[in-house]
């Protein structure tokens, strides 16, 4: 590995000096948002009509993955669709 | 005697308490092992868990526990002399708050990096975390009551911090708008900002701007407080990127040039100590050193605050345990250093001892006042600044480092409140919790008398809290030694000294109170004093459960 530039260096650590402090803060706003998102995309299948259903309906394969900790966060210890079997 | 040679003292001291006393205590007490893998590997998440350079982590860690309370707590302390201050200082950075830092960060680290908080709920039982909720509440509201006063005094004493320490905030304003939206490198901006931030306190010191002294029907002094719990509410409620973060960092950046400045500026200088060595001709109604010099010195010594943060973020980065030691330990070396260059500045800095009689003139006089004004003659004969410079240099650093931490304060008290509310079944939003958590803060500052030394009253009682809560992180280090069969006595005997100081000071201090008729101060030492004994029960008991043969394989086994 050959050495990065000085400043580079300094750069970089000075960014790890700023971001650090509030990495977590940040992933917890954006799991929040995310949580939301989820609602909106399963809203249907959870008994909310939700206008715009046909477009989040193909959205929903990519968010199964993620489905079973939204549940658990959202304090459900079952999965509520009786089509995702996910525990 | 030569401020240098107390220096040097003070840094051999707690240089040769890091190389020998820390090796000892990760050897055989705490028994680090360079093999184990820590939460940050075994729970990698890229967010909470992320394995970090020793010296990164440091750096970190030291910037969130350093503040304006190492200097302040001192800076009242040596009333009673330097000796005295000097000694805590010293001897409590090595005997307990190493032992105390390094030891919250070893205990998270093998437990998945859990809190103090769910270490006492998980070590103590369920009324462990109410415990936990009570004293953390109590740190909180003392820390923005005390800190809102000392800020208060300062902006009238050195009214030349003014333009400055209100011009620092568009400063990160800027920078934060810079960073986030238009994704600039940190290296310009941060150059940028702290000349700026220098060319603001030349511009202050040109141009100071005094209150007149009653505005709106206020004191100058409790219209600052207004003001300054106004701004807290305010930037505890804007989303952090905007004006915390930045503030952090230009702070933590200026605790590393203030730091140097200062020992520079002792080092070139070489003053003399003026203040006594023991102060026999102590001030009428002044309290007795034992035990008041315990709890007014809690950060420097020690301080419950330094195990949340290592505790709450720094074990889950931890990359190696053996770093623990470096990190944990060397942080509160660090925090001795700061509270070492307050003393000195504070019984160095003064021309004579009649002039550092007439700024120490009674409890809770001089502070931090005292250090802004010693330490900026100490800059202006070490360095050549001219001397008003100097102080409003030190007054802008005192100033930032207590305004950053009231409004994170008021953000975190705010959360309490919040978690507070749950329990009881109740759903608080965050407007009235921020409304809630300013309501009873400001109650305290401006009841606690916003005039003269009476702000500084309630001193003493932030100290004893954050001991209480050192003294709850010291009992769970303990028992957990106390299960696997180990050596307790080394956080155990530090653990009763606290509980017994805090709460000798707490009764001491109840009869002050009872005096002055301040029952709004006397409510809180009594609400303090319960929970104090409630520490000390919860503590004997979880420990006269004595060995557990099962925890040895529990907290010592890698995780799977």
């Amino acid at each position: 590995m050959t050495p990065r530039p000085f400043f580079q260096r300094l750069s970089d650590g000075l960014k790890e000096f700023y971001v650090a402090p509030y990495r977590r803060t940040f992933a917890r706003a954006r799991r929040d948002e995310d949580d939301l998102f989820m609602l909106l995309v399963f809203a249907e299948s959870l008994g909310v009509p939700n206008p715009a259903a046909w477009y989040t309906l193909e959205l929903m394969p990519e968010l199964y993955e993620r489905f079973h900790d939204w549940h658990q966060r959202m304090g459900m210890e079952h999965s509520p669709l009786d089509h995702i079997g996910c525990c | 005697m030569s401020s240098i040679l107390l220096m040097i003292v003070g840094l051999a001291a707690m240089s040769l308490g890091y190389l020998f006393y820390s090796k000892f205590i990760a050897e055989k007490i705490y028994r680090l092992d360079p093999n184990y893998k820590t939460p940050a590997h075994t729970l990698r998440d890229g967010v909470d868990y992320v394995p970090t350079n020793k010296f990164v982590l440091w750096g970190h860690h030291f910037t969130s526990v350093a503040g304006a309370a190492p200097i302040v707590g001192p800076a009242i302390a040596v009333i009673w002399g330097w000796v005295p201050a000097f000694m805590w200082v010293v001897l409590g950075t090595i005997f307990f708050a190493g032992i105390h830092d390094f030891g919250a960060l070893w205990a998270s680290a093998r437990n998945r990096g859990q809190s103090v908080g769910m270490l006492s709920g998980r070590l103590i039982g369920s009324r462990g975390r109410s415990l936990f909720l009570v004293v953390i509440f109590l740190v909180l509201l003392m820390v923005n009551g005390a800190f809102a006063a000392v800020i208060s005094n300062l902006l009238v004493s050195t009214p030349t911090s003014v333009i400055p320490v209100w011009g620092a905030i568009i400063v990160a304003l800027v920078i934060g708008q810079l960073i986030y939206r238009y994704n600039v490198k940190l290296l310009w901006p941060s150059v940028g900002g702290v000349i700026v931030l220098y060319l603001l306190i030349l511009l202050g010191s040109a141009y100071p701007i005094t209150l007149p002294d009653t505005v709106l029907g206020l004191s100058a002094k409790s219209f600052w407080i207004l003001l300054l719990f106004a701004y807290a509410a305010i930037a505890s409620l804007l989303p952090v990127w905007v004006l915390l973060q930045p503030r952090d960092y230009i702070n933590g950046l200026q605790l590393f040039v203030g730091l140097g400045l200062l020992y520079l500026a002792v080092l070139f200088g070489a003053p003399e100590l003026v203040a006594p060595a023991y102060n026999t001709d102590l001030p009428a109604d002044s309290p007795s050193i034992v035990p008041l010099l315990f709890v007014t010195i809690a950060c420097g010594a020690i301080s419950g605050f330094h195990g949340l943060v290592a505790s709450g973020t720094t074990s889950k980065q931890l990359d190696k345990e053996t770093d623990a030691r470096f990190v944990g330990y060397f942080g509160a070396v660090g925090e001795g250093m700061l509270s070492l260059a307050a003393i000195i500045c504070c019984t160095a800095g003064f021309a004579t001892l009649l002039d550092w009689q007439q700024v120490y003139t009674a409890f809770g006089q001089g502070g931090v006042n005292a250090f802004v004004q010693g330490g900026g003659t100490l800059l202006a004969n070490g360095l050549g600044l001219p001397a008003d410079l100097g102080a409003t240099i030190l007054a802008v650093m005192a100033i930032l480092f207590a305004g950053t931490t009231m409004d994170t304060g008021l953000r975190l008290q705010r959360f309490v409140i919040q978690e507070a509310g749950e329990l009881a079944g109740m759903k608080v939003n965050t407007v009235v919790g921020t409304l809630i958590a300013v309501g009873v803060c400001m109650a305290l500052a401006f009841g606690a008398g916003s005039e003269g030394s009476g702000g500084m009253a309630i001193w003493p009682l932030f100290g004893t809290t954050n001991q209480l809560l050192a003294g709850l992180t010291l009992a769970i280090i303990t028992v957990l030694l106390i299960k696997q069969g180990r050596p307790a006595m080394y956080t155990l005997v530090p653990l009763v000294f606290l509980l017994a100081m805090s709460i000798y000071a707490l009764l001491v201090q109840m009869g002050q109170f009872y005096r002055a008729e301040n029952w709004l101060l006397l409510g809180m030492d009594v609400v303090i004093l319960i929970a104090a004994l409630w520490v000390t029960l919860e503590a004997i008991i979880a420990m006269r459960k004595g060995r557990d043969p099962a925890a040895e394989m529990t907290t010592d086994e890698p995780l799977p």
